[in-house]
């Protein structure tokens, strides 16, 4: 879709129609379609601002690519947390603290979900629908049989692996998301709750928070080395963090912990397709 | 940029020490400041007054802005790892703390060398800004622990909304490497107090997660600045940031 039409479409009936009904629902976003139609118009605005001048750069087929993956990757989350909170593995951690993280997360990752759909219907597009999921990949765990003894430890490395992945990804999105503040602050916002989600499992999992160099951390599965390579970086917008003092700050471990890394949509695809059911 | 008419001036403080005193700026900094200054070689004025230091706009506002923010995290977290509270921490929570101490350091240098590698030096934000954290106890491990949690959801606020402000793909980039970690650090942060008091979900808790939404917040600068306004010792201005 190019910029014309996004236009056209914004100045048709159907944003009201589309609008209007979810208005009361989705209070956050309910404007969001009308402050997208409002960032993407550049003509007779502020012609001063940076904002009018990245509204002229916005790219609506990279932008609507960005918030389909992030759909796709919300599904995959949303459906993972039910099916893990209905299963009772989490029971396994007597003190509920387990199935307490799970809810909370669940409740975001449906919402996120929600969220997401509405976005795309305020745009005009259609959201692309829930993939078939298959948590085994393929066989090689079963994370929601109270059968399996490993099943809690798997549901643990799961959820890590996903959150982990859920961080790279929206932050690698971010840049197609420009000049549609309404987009791109929103995506921010849930990139931020993954970040928190992530900290907290890893913890739960006696992980740190953040993670050190590509280190996957102890007792993940060696297939989810594709979330963490490249973690190692320690170059930031072409500076070597490492050289810029002296002491604990600037040791490659802190370095590459103080900087998260993205994935590309094409990494946080092939990540996302382990657990797709072909 | 177009504000090179600069200079910087010593300051006696009350308390007798030397302080470098904010670059002062003519043109348009000032202009969007509300102060009326009659002209910039008017020496007159400067004695007692400190002009301020106004954050720019644009990428250089932000950065300048987050470089800000950066100073405030990594000078509590100085004051923490130098505390009695985190030398006789439990072993998890000093490890944590000396991470943060870590992270929001390296933070700090990265914005002052990308700063002055991309801007002119008198457009940076000056090292070393004064904090007050008298409020804080650092001997007492709730207070310590209150005030990072403060500091760490205040940082994802305002590095959300700041993206926004962004004009270049590579710094927004740098502020999503960034803004994840101050989440992380906030989760677990929050982990801990929350185990205290057997709330498990204050890691995200709807305290600052909207639970309808799953949206984390996003603060203008404005916002940002006016809540940690008691933490600045030294003065600047965002005229030109929302």
């Amino acid at each position: 879709m190019n910029l014309i039409k996004f236009l056209d479409e914004f100045t048709s009936e159907n944003l009201a129609k589309k609008g209007a009904s979810r208005r009361d629902a989705f209070s956050t976003f309910s404007s969001l379609g009308k402050k997208a139609a409002i960032a993407a118009v550049p003509f007779g605005m502020a012609t001063l601002s940076n904002k009018a001048k990245a509204a002229t750069m916005f790219q609506t087929d990279d932008a609507v690519g960005a918030l389909q993956l992030a759909l796709t990757l919300e599904y995959l989350e949303a459906d993972f947390y039910l099916k893990a909170l209905e299963s009772n593995v989490l029971d396994e951690d007597v003190s509920g603290k387990a199935n307490a993280i799970y809810e909370q997360i669940s409740k975001h990752e449906s919402a996120h979900v929600t969220l997401l759909q509405d976005t795309l219907i305020s745009l005009g597009e259609t959201p692309g629908t829930s993939p078939q999921f298959d948590f085994t990949a393929n066989g090689a765990f079963d994370p929601f049989n109270t059968d399996n003894p490993d099943a809690y430890v798997q549901l643990l490395a799961l959820a890590q692996a996903f959150e982990d992945t859920g961080v790279r990804a929206y932050k690698g999105q971010a840049g197609a998301l420009m000049g549609n503040d309404a987009l791109l602050t929103a995506a921010l916002q849930i990139h931020s709750v993954e970040a928190r989600h992530a900290s907290e499992i890893r913890r739960l999992r006696e992980l740190q928070g953040w993670i050190t160099l590509n280190e996957r951390g102890e007792g993940m599965p060696a297939a989810t080395q594709a979330v963490y390579n490249g973690e190692e970086n320690i170059s930031q917008a072409g500076v070597d963090v490492t050289t810029l003092g002296s002491g604990s700050p600037f040791t490659a471990i802190a370095s590459s912990q103080a900087y998260d890394e993205i994935l590309t949509g094409d990494e946080a695809t092939s990540i996302a397709s382990l657990f797709i059911a072909s | 940029m177009k504000n090179k008419n600069v200079k910087v001036e010593r300051l006696v403080t009350q308390k007798g020490n030397k302080r470098r005193q904010f670059l002062k700026m003519s043109g348009l900094a000032i202009a969007g400041s509300g102060l009326i200054l009659s002209c910039s070689d008017d020496d007159d004025f400067t004695e007692n007054v400190p002009d301020l230091f106004d954050l720019g706009s644009g990428d250089l506002g932000v950065l300048n802005y987050a470089y800000a923010l950066e100073q405030l995290e990594a000078d509590f977290y100085t004051k923490v790892v130098n505390g009695s509270y985190w030398s006789g921490a439990a072993a998890e929570e000093k490890q944590i703390l000396e991470d943060l101490y870590n992270h929001e350091v390296n933070h700090r240098e990265f914005f002052k060398a990308a700063l002055n590698a991309n801007f002119d030096a008198e457009l940076v934000l000056p090292e070393s800004l004064e904090f007050d954290f008298s409020t804080v106890n650092f001997s007492n491990r709730d207070s310590v622990l209150e005030t990072a949690q403060l500091l760490e959801d205040t940082g994802v606020k305002a590095y959300n909304g700041a993206g926004k402000l962004i004009e270049t793909a590579a710094y927004l980039v740098i502020a999503g490497k960034i803004v994840s970690v101050e989440a992380r650090h906030a989760a677990a942060i929050r982990s801990i107090r929350g185990n205290d008091m057997d709330d498990f979900k204050l890691f995200a808790g709807d305290d600052i997660v909207d639970s309808q939404s799953g949206l984390d917040g996003a603060e203008n600068p404005s916002v940002i600045i006016n809540a940690a306004k008691d933490f600045f010792v030294t003065p600047f201005t965002a005229n030109q940031l929302p």
